[in-house]
């Protein structure tokens, strides 16, 4: 038997999520669920861990800070330390308030930029790349439930088609992959 | 789901549904557009033009075709930057503190606010990069590896701040606008029928495909990059007055200079947003989206930020006085100012950023669309000259009066001003036409809480 996808499709986010919730419990795998805006609520119900592009923002801006403190202490005490007003420019600490503000935006600038480009290459989202949603009106007004027959090979195609009608389902589409 | 109190107005009205604000966004763009638009293009791109006719003329020429002189060598140039800067707060305010803030209303203005802050900060840019007379050396702000000379800049000072924290608002601002227009332009990818509109969007779309775990980072990055730019739009003004407040020109030197930069920044910020805004909704039929309520709501901003804007220059005006130092006699806020030879700027700041805008008081006034786009207009003007008295008028008067002097713009100040007002326009108007000019996406997901027709489901009758 060739293996088949399954889009069901749904014309409300909490319907839905109805649904998603009774195919989970009755063991089906849900592949994925795609629709035009967040679906509050959807990870835990199909099983999406959190993302940890916070983790990641913290980390660039933990770069950007030590890069910034690595470059001000460089060019303003180690290599030519100035002589500005009298401002003390023999330490480090002495001269550090001075620097603040330099600091402050290249830990902002590294934290956003850097999670800005690992969640465009984490969603594969990127300048050129094909569009990857079944069907058109999922961006527009529709929400799709993609389930695929080689996952959830303990259920027949027929009885999760039967399972999907039982929900408030809007139309049920099959594909070959 | 969430829930929304019944008493709350609606912020979609009408009987919509999500196919339908789709179709409301990309009706501007798939229709053939108004003679009016063309008509507004033609006049805003040759102002452009001519500005930038004014600033090839100024590099060629040197800053000394500006009208400035030995006193006042700061005048037009540096008003204009603190002016557009200042009306680019308004749409990362928007955008990221008012999301921190769960402010839903934020969702059918912040699209046009951000696009209107990139575009003001492009505008502000380029005053600093001309005033510095040899743009071709404007790389020098950088801290390169000093083959050019044996200095490196100078982190302790208020000018290279700025170069910092104007190019990290910018660039931040730029990221974040476009990440929320992803998913939007994936809409109109998929909504529009022509071939080279659908690879057009196709391509700024970057292939969006709005799976589950694609929108729960999504919605993470929104989290993260508002906290991230909630402080920046608070930093980039600070800095900007501390261009001044680390001077020790009489008036410039004030402590209460960042707070009050940043609200009145906001305060002209928000004003901009009306400006363009209120003319938008009518122009697009967007008059759905951006209801009475959202322009009350801005208007409340704008009283909140233009009252923090009159107590500081009542203090400016009652710490120069007190302190009986002669030199304060002659600043912005001063006797000297109010009745010397630049009353007229004087009164012009304290009619249009306080009386005017005062009586947004009046729950008629801040909800009628007419008076809130006239005020906004006047605000608009009016911080115009708040900076202009702040730079010229604390200058005028030097410390000695032989040196005292007054400004006169020449027609290169004119030129160089009004032409980025024709460059941001130009900008502006093909955003609109070629942009999703609401977050129509973020919209869907308030429809069935706060849109007039599901309104009535959310509670049952006997409760409202």
């Amino acid at each position: 038997m060739a293996n088949k996808v399954i889009y069901a499709i749904y014309e409300d986010p909490e319907e839905l999520k109805g649904a998603a919730r009774k195919l989970i419990t009755a063991g089906v795998q849900v592949r994925d669920v795609f629709s035009p805006f967040p679906i509050h609520g959807i990870d835990p119900i199909i099983g999406l861990k959190r993302t940890r592009l916070g983790i990641v923002s913290f980390m660039f801006g933990m770069m950007g800070l030590s890069l910034a403190v690595l470059g001000t202490y460089y060019m303003m005490i180690y290599d030519w330390p100035m002589n500005i007003g009298g401002k003390p420019n023999h330490y480090y600490y002495q001269n550090v308030t001075g620097f603040v503000p330099v600091l402050f935006e290249f830990t902002v600038l590294c934290a956003a930029h850097g999670m800005a480009i690992t969640y465009l290459i984490r969603n594969k989202t990127l300048p050129g790349m094909p569009a990857r949603n079944p069907d058109p009106r999922s961006t527009n007004d529709k929400f799709i439930i993609e389930l695929r027959t080689e996952e959830n090979t303990q259920h027949a195609p027929e009885a999760i088609t039967a399972m999907l009608r039982e929900t408030p389902v809007f139309e049920i589409n099959e594909r070959q992959c | 789901m969430h829930q929304e109190a019944a008493i709350r107005p609606p912020l979609i009205l009408g009987h919509r549904t999500y196919g339908d604000i789709t179709a409301d966004v990309a009706a501007p763009i798939e229709n053939k557009a108004s003679r009016t638009y063309y008509l507004l293009l033609t006049i805003a791109s040759i102002i452009a033009l001519y500005g930038v006719g004014c600033i090839l003329y100024l590099i060629s020429k040197g800053i000394g075709v500006w009208g400035l002189n030995k006193t006042i060598n700061w005048a037009w140039d540096i008003t204009n930057f603190v002016w557009w800067v200042g009306i680019g707060h308004a749409g990362t305010l928007i955008s990221a503190v008012l999301l921190l803030f769960r402010q839903r209303w934020r969702m059918a203005v912040n699209r046009s606010a951000e696009a209107m802050t990139i575009f003001a900060v492009m505008m502000a840019a380029v005053f600093p990069m001309i005033h510095m007379g040899r743009i071709w050396l404007a790389y020098f702000v950088f801290p390169l590896p000093n083959q050019f000379g044996s200095l490196w800049v100078n982190f302790n000072s208020a000018l290279l701040w700025d170069v910092f924290a104007i190019s990290t608002y910018f660039s931040v601002s730029l990221v974040y606008w476009y990440i929320g227009l992803i998913p939007d332009f994936a809409t109109l990818r998929d909504h529009v029928s022509s071939k080279w509109q659908k690879s057009f969007y196709g391509v700024l779309s970057f292939g969006w495909s709005g799976n589950a775990k694609a929108w729960q980072r999504f919605e993470e990055v929104s989290l993260v990059l508002a906290g991230l730019a909630t402080p920046l739009v608070f930093s980039v003004h600070s800095v900007v007055s501390t261009d001044f407040a680390t001077s020790l020109v009489p008036g410039w030197h004030s402590t209460i200079y960042p707070p009050y930069f940043v609200a009145g920044a906001i305060f002209s910020g928000f004003a901009m947003v009306q400006t363009l805004l209120l003319i938008m909704r009518k122009a697009m039929n967007l008059e759905a989206y951006v209801t009475r309520k959202h322009v009350e709501y801005m208007n409340i901003v704008i009283m909140v930020t233009g009252g923090i804007v009159a107590v500081a220059y009542a203090t400016e005006f009652f710490m120069g006085w007190y302190s009986g130092v002669e030199y304060e006699y002659y600043t912005y806020m001063s006797v000297g100012a109010a009745t010397g030879q630049y009353a007229w700027a004087f009164w012009a700041l304290i009619i249009c950023n306080i009386l005017i805008p005062g009586l947004l008081w009046f729950k008629k006034i801040r909800t009628s669309f007419f008076w809130a786009w006239a005020i906004s207009i006047v605000i608009n003007v009016g911080m115009w000259f708040e900076r202009f008295d702040i730079i010229v008028l604390c200058l005028h008067r030097d410390y000695l009066p032989s040196g005292w002097t007054m400004f006169h713009p020449s027609w290169m100040d004119v030129g160089t001003f009004v032409g980025t007002i024709g460059i941001f326009f130009t900008l502006y108007l093909l955003f609109a036409r070629y942009f999703p000019v609401l977050a129509l996406n973020e919209l869907k997901t308030i429809l069935k809480t706060s849109g007039e027709s599901y309104k009535g489901e959310v509670l049952p009758k006997s409760q409202h």
